[in-house]
């Protein structure tokens, strides 16, 4: 390893400073918040000491780093990978102990792979060998000469990606219209598919207006929840049919946009993040406040389900003068009937969704958007109205919040301001973020991945969010574009779109 | 118009301002010197309540609790020296890197940033309101009416005090020392200063760990006060603190101050006067008018936009 390290630019003496360095800051990051711990007792709070996760989390830290400079002075790409996968585990040791809570001093992790049933064998097993991968093959081999296999690779899928979009488009709405056919009766295989659908929803609604437009938007909720409220209280208010509150809903959350766009998109991107961000937090604040209107934070509930497009009725005891779904169809009753209507329902918002941004994408203003994103003073110059173009995209997004959420309003029956709070923005705005800025068919994977995966791993619920905190940060330094595909502009001058891609690529 | 009233309310909204000028300070800093937001502040000052409240039951188990100067100079500065550490990292790992890409990421990343450092309290701490019990008590009757009588607590009086002093000796490190200079050149033109032998990442560095150390003040100042602090209590402040960064013009360390305590005071007659439960939509209402006709703040410069 000396021989490799006199060749490099560091010396040996410098790695060892260099991991002290680091040593000590892991010690000060996690004496406190890791190695203590405040337990609640009738007396008030008390103490207890946790010495092993400040070990771990030292140990991590301290092997992380000396894998990145492996992966800095370029030697052995294998070392890296074996570095940082073992910082890795060491991470995830750190989790399991957090709830195990005993001062064992054997790995649980490494017992549990170890001896633990197949299943957690297995997985263990498999847990490993994707950090393995993904950190053997996103290494880079510096030198010159070397064409680097690993990027090749990548560039492989991005062109098969790029250059196949439609196809895999076209795949995954048909997989999304047989999926009811597939799990028809299993409820909770629908239930999941529709709330990953909502959220596919909202991605793409917020696409628009992050991607395509370059406005960071952090209170995106808010119109989710102005559409939600708009129903629920249309509905109760005024005995409206959702059919007729749908769009309402959209109108309602779309002049919301305009109402608080018009003053704040003159604005600089951070302003315009911490201005959406405290709207966020007002309509909450008003949502819980106004009782008299809202219910405060009881919320609404018994809000009424959607009909077959006003024709039939999905209740197990229709009311005098409607017919039932199943009569109409000379079908049995089942309840999975208005659960899978629902779901044909999302399905079909959310490619509205999707076949609008696409459309506008060109037009004059979907050009105009982009342009936007990419530079404001030339657009400026060129006679775009830069708040009008943004207003717009501001307002087009936040209609597609506001029929997400009446639909949200009619399939949970009952809605609290519970349901809007910032983390609600944040996931929208992390699997936008995740899918690749602009991209359609990144914020369905991240959609799936996001929602999906953490509905079925209920037991890491509680982890979610530090994971998606931790993979946002990840994926912004790995990839500040997005980690499917970042969108280019729809045209650009001089380059058509193939060499724009193998021009990235190099 | 009961004029006791009024006074309450008056010292109220400067401890409050006190607080949130000393994290706003923070704000304008970053901004300061790189331009951007930093995002995960408001979770750093909930990092630094946290600090300080585990070091007094530190003390407190050790037993030196009883000895009320000592405790709370150790809550200072064992909070102040490991939440400058988070404050370090958060630039390490989420600006640094960043610094050369297009302006969202940074943002985005420190988004992440801050959601991450508000579940990783949430989850080694717990999600649970952790109560404290007040440890300045007493205070100075200022006035006696009918109704009620006037109080300044000594709690009151330290953070005012603690805060003002902080501020002078900020403003005399920024306009004193060679660090001071150095930040300040940065800010004017960061690829002159390192030209003329100016350390850029160690000037930003620096600049992130001051800020921290600052909001961690604010945090622990929060801990006495309040008695009750949560891993949440990083959003609220930090919106607020941005906002009072905002007001009195971002980059401008008076001006973040004077934000601080125009927040704090129109906070505490909101919830006086009028309703207590709309106090936070009088201070966003506040960031929109501030952001609509005065963009620079009050005592910031207006921005020229350039190509």
């Amino acid at each position: 390893m000396s021989a490799a390290f006199a060749s490099s630019r560091t010396n040996g003496s410098e790695v060892v400073k260099e991991l002290a360095f680091f040593a000590v800051i892991a010690l000060l990051m996690s004496v406190m918040l890791l190695g203590v711990e405040t337990v609640d007792r009738p007396t008030g709070l008390e103490l207890a000491v946790r010495w092993d996760l400040v070990l771990i989390a030292i140990g991590a830290t301290v092997i992380g780093r000396l894998g990145l400079i492996f992966r800095r002075e370029n030697i052995s790409r294998l070392g890296q990978a074996v570095l940082i996968t073992l910082s890795a585990v060491a991470v995830f040791e750190m989790f399991v102990r957090f709830r195990e809570l005993d001062d064992r001093w054997v790995s649980p992790v490494v017992l549990d792979m170890a001896f633990g049933s197949v299943v957690s064998t297995i997985v263990g097993i498999a847990f490993v060998a994707i950090i393995f991968a993904t950190a053997y093959f996103t290494m880079k081999d510096k030198t010159a000469a070397d064409v680097d296999e690993s990027a090749k690779l990548s560039s492989k899928i991005q062109l098969a990606y790029r250059s196949n979009t439609k196809k895999i488009g076209l795949i995954g709405i048909i997989f999304f219209i047989i999926f009811p056919f597939i799990f028809g009766e299993d409820r909770s295989a629908i239930d999941l598919a529709t709330l990953v659908m909502i959220y596919i929803m909202l991605g793409w609604g917020l696409n628009i207006v992050v991607g395509l437009a370059g406005l960071l938007d952090l209170g995106y909720v808010a119109f989710y929840a102005v559409g939600a409220y708009s129903y629920a209280l249309l509905s109760q208010n005024f005995d409206l049919s959702f059919w007729l509150c749908l769009p309402l809903a959209g109108i309602f959350a779309a002049s919301f946009g305009i109402i608080l766009g018009f003053p704040v998109l003159r604005l600089r991107g951070d302003y315009l993040a911490i201005v959406t961000l405290g709207f966020g937090e007002i309509i909450r604040v008003v949502l819980i406040n106004w009782y008299d209107l809202t219910g405060g934070p009881d919320g609404i509930s018994s809000i009424e389900r959607p009909s077959f497009f006003g024709m039939a009725d999905f209740s197990r005891r229709v009311p005098d003068g409607a017919i039932g779904f199943n009569e109409l169809f000379g079908m049995e009753y089942s309840s999975m009937h208005r659960l899978i209507f629902l779901y044909y329902l999302i399905l079909v918002l959310a490619l509205v969704t999707n076949f609008v941004t696409l459309r506008l994408r060109k037009l004059p203003i979907g050009r105009a958007w982009e342009a936007l994103r990419e530079d404001e003073i030339a657009c400026r110059s060129l006679g775009i109205n830069p708040t009008n173009t943004k207003l717009s995209a501001f307002a087009i997004g936040a209609m597609f919040g506001g029929f997400a959420g009446a639909f949200f309003a009619t399939r949970q029956g009952f809605i609290s301001p519970e349901s809007f709070t910032f983390l609600e923005s944040a996931v929208i705005l992390a699997i936008v973020v995740l899918g690749g800025m602009g991209s359609q068919i990144g914020v369905v994977l991240a959609a799936i991945v996001m929602i999906g995966f953490p509905e079925m791993f209920r037991e890491l619920a509680e982890y979610r969010m530090l994971i998606f905190g931790a993979g946002i940060v990840a994926i912004m330094l790995w990839r500040p574009r997005g980690l499917l595909s970042f969108r280019d502009p729809t045209i650009l001058l001089n380059m058509s779109q193939k060499e724009k891609v193998a021009g990235e690529v190099k | 118009m009961d004029w006791a009233y009024f006074l309450q309310q008056l010292i109220n909204g400067l401890t409050l301002g006190a607080i949130y000028g000393l994290i706003a300070i923070g704000y304008t800093m970053v901004y300061g010197i790189i331009g951007m937001i930093n995002f995960a502040h408001g979770e750093i000052y909930m990092i630094g309540a946290f600090h300080s409240l585990i070091t007094f039951l530190i003390c407190q188990a050790a037993g030196i609790s009883g000895i009320l100067p000592l405790t709370l100079l150790l809550m200072l500065f064992v909070s102040m020296v490991l939440t400058s550490v988070y404050g370090w990292g958060v630039e390490r790992v989420a600006y640094r890197p960043l610094r050369g890409s297009f302006r969202l990421a940074a943002l985005i990343s420190a988004i992440g940033m801050s959601i991450f450092l508000q579940n990783f309290v949430q989850i080694s701490q717990g999600a649970r309101v952790k109560p404290m019990q007040p440890l300045v008590e007493g205070g100075i009757t200022l006035m006696e009416s009918a109704n009620f009588d006037v109080q300044l607590s000594y709690m009151q009086i330290v953070i005012i005090v603690l805060t003002f002093v902080l501020m002078v000796v900020f403003s005399l490190l920024i306009a004193k020392t060679s660090l001071g200079r150095a930040q300040r050149a940065c800010e004017q033109d960061r690829t002159m200063a390192g030209l003329l032998g100016v350390n850029v990442d160690r000037t930003i560095s620096t600049t992130f760990v001051m800020g921290a150390a600052l909001a961690s003040v604010a945090g622990m100042m929060v801990t006495l006060y309040y008695g009750v602090i949560d891993f949440y209590i990083g959003f609220l402040a930090g919106v607020k603190a941005f906002t009072a960064a905002v007001l009195g013009g971002i980059g401008s360390l008076p001006g973040a101050m004077l934000g601080g305590l125009l927040i704090g005071l129109i906070e505490a007659f909101w919830s006086g006067y009028l309703t207590i439960e709309y106090k936070d939509v009088a201070t966003f209402g506040i960031l929109v008018l501030v952001l609509i006709f005065r963009p620079w703040g009050l005592l910031g410069k207006p921005e020229v936009e350039k190509v």
